[in-house]
């Protein structure tokens, strides 16, 4: 088993023990951008990078992928979701390193992303600001017109990455507002777009290797509930909890 | 004020450190500003939720940064931005909103901000300033460039009466002595005011009050003169503001929680229109009744 795999299975055993000790949801909407935040975090991002998680509620994703870096403490992740936490069901304002903004509602983190990435032009800083949505959150119209502004302002210091998981809180993406061509959507807005295997390694790897002088987006197709046979692309585990016998079957799979 | 608050801008600025977004707004006010910050001063265009989350991730960034444009187009748009991204960040990002309250007249009630300071004032960490006369600009915007949490300045119109000198800048300043009623003014209604008092006897006018900085959470930074004013007189607020999260509502809890009732209360704000139709400010300010006359009748003080 590759390092990536064997950090991968670990790492969704960890949310999904972390969810099931909360009772809380939102676990397939984590599962589907998991190996992305992990790939990022352990391959992709230096010391002078920020991640921005525009599609905050897979905040459980982005503590495990910190715990992973040794960000985040066994005894922090203990406490998702409990009373008297930090690590709250969406990522929390400016208490946690590596979350340098809180989001959740829809829409925020992309515009504020566009604003750390300007002040670090401006100061002719390094580092890149990578910024991870989910697909549903293309339908909020302050996602586009942050495009508009990196655009404009040329920031090429601005990575952006779509959880492309097709399902969204009440129905399919293509059902609710269908956007087959986000990347045509993408292009038209001035990012250069590739489409990449969002589980596979092989693939990710390709977020190294764009040019740096363009402004990046990566779709990443992805599953939501991967890795889970019986939360895979199922709108349902946007919002369910895992019961005791499915938390025994989806660990049960993840470590068969 | 647009000129005054522009100067105090340019007077600002003595690093990189200081960024201003406008919303596409600034026409003939902006452009000395424009020109000494360069690169620094950013024209978002017609897009203020992203401009609002841009300078919340500028400041992340450690930023000074103050966001512009005409007030309603400042607060209620991008409200979820300013409350998520700013606020519950505690970023000390500054907004301006230019026209409070009817200050855009017939322009129409898209362009009136009657709930501004009050809607902002729920939001944790904001401050509000209200600067009554263009004389007060510079001390705002410096004491706003000061502090290290949000807030929110409203520009109005300058109504200062000729021939009178202004107090330097402070969150109370008594405008005229009067042996009558407090009268509390917030921003520049207290122009018309003070005018209107002039010509009145100091015995019998009411003793004028105007109040720049928001909001007013202890009792123990009212002057002592006011409060024993108010204990003795009573106390009248006018302001161009609706009735839900005025200075009105919050003087009135603070002073009931404080042990004083007023002998008399009356409480001047903004109605919003009463007639259906639209017109000058002057025009909405009579229908709501904040002319310095119309309060003066409804106090029972003769003219």
């Amino acid at each position: 088993m590759s390092f990536f795999a064997k950090l991968r299975q670990e790492a969704r055993c960890r949310l999904l023990q972390m969810h099931y000790d909360a009772g809380v949801g939102h676990i397939g909407g984590n599962l589907s951008a998991l190996d992305a935040m992990l790939y990022l975090h352990h391959y992709v991002m230096s010391t002078e990078d920020q991640f921005v998680l525009s599609k905050g509620h897979a905040a459980g994703a982005l503590y495990v992928t910190l715990w992973s870096r040794g960000i985040l403490q066994e005894s922090d992740l203990c406490s998702f979701h409990n009373d008297g936490t930090l690590l709250s069901g969406h990522p929390p304002p400016g208490c946690l390193e590596g979350v340098p903004v809180a989001t959740g509602s829809l829409g925020h983190g992309l515009p504020m992303a566009c604003g750390m990435a300007l002040a670090r032009k401006l100061r002719k800083q390094p580092g890149r600001i990578f910024c991870l949505c989910s697909d549903g959150e293309w339908q909020e119209g302050s996602n586009w017109e942050a495009l508009i502004f990196a655009r404009h302002h040329n920031l090429s210091n601005l990575v952006v990455l779509v959880d492309v998981n097709g399902l969204q809180g009440f129905g399919s993406t293509q059902a609710v507002a269908s956007m087959n061509d986000l990347g045509k959507h993408m292009e038209a807005f001035g990012l250069r777009t590739r489409e990449l295997e969002g589980h596979l390694e092989a693939s990710l790897e390709q977020i190294n290797t764009g040019s740096v002088e363009d402004r990046w987006c990566y779709l990443l197709q992805t599953v939501k509930g991967k890795g889970i046979s019986f939360m895979e692309n199922r709108l349902e585990w946007h919002y369910l909890p895992l019961d005791e016998a499915s938390y025994r079957q989806a660990l049960a799979e993840l470590n068969s | 004020m647009r000129s005054a608050a522009c100067n105090a801008w340019v007077n600002c600025v003595t690093d990189g450190e200081f960024l201003f977004l406008t919303g596409d707004l600034g026409y003939n006010a902006l452009e000395p500003l424009r020109e000494r910050l360069g690169d620094r001063f950013i024209n978002a265009g017609v897009a203020e939720q992203n401009m609002v989350s841009v300078g919340a991730g500028l400041a992340i960034e450690g930023m000074n940064v103050w966001i512009y444009s005409i007030a309603p187009f400042c607060y209620a748009r991008p409200f979820e931005q300013i409350r998520n991204d700013i606020c519950q960040h505690r970023l000390p990002v500054k907004l301006v909103g230019n026209g409070g309250g009817y200050g855009y007249g017939a322009q129409g009630a898209s362009h009136h901000a009657l709930e501004d300071y009050g809607a902002l004032l729920t939001l944790p960490g904001m401050r509000a300033f209200v600067p009554a006369f263009s004389v007060d600009v510079e001390e705002v915007v410096d004491r706003m460039h000061q502090i290290d949490h949000p807030g929110y300045l409203r520009l109005g119109r300058c109504e200062q009466p000729p021939d009178q000198e202004v107090e330097a800048f402070s969150p109370w300043r008594r405008l005229v002595r009067g042996g009558g009623i407090s009268v509390i003014l917030v921003g520049p209604l207290a122009g018309p005011f003070w005018q209107h008092m002039l010509s009145m006897t100091e015995s019998t006018r009411p003793d004028l009050w105007v109040l720049g900085e928001l909001p007013v959470t202890d009792i123990s930074n009212m002057p002592p003169d006011l409060l024993n004013n108010i204990a003795a007189n009573g106390l009248c607020v006018v302001e161009e503001h609706g009735l839900q999260g005025s200075v009105g509502q919050q003087l009135a809890a603070l002073l009931m929680g404080g042990g004083f009732t007023p002998p008399q209360f009356l409480h001047c704000y903004a109605k919003g229109y009463p007639s259906g139709t639209y017109g000058s400010q002057s025009f909405h300010r009579r229908e709501s009744g904040l002319e310095p006359g119309q309060v003066m009748e409804a106090l029972g003080i003769a003219p």
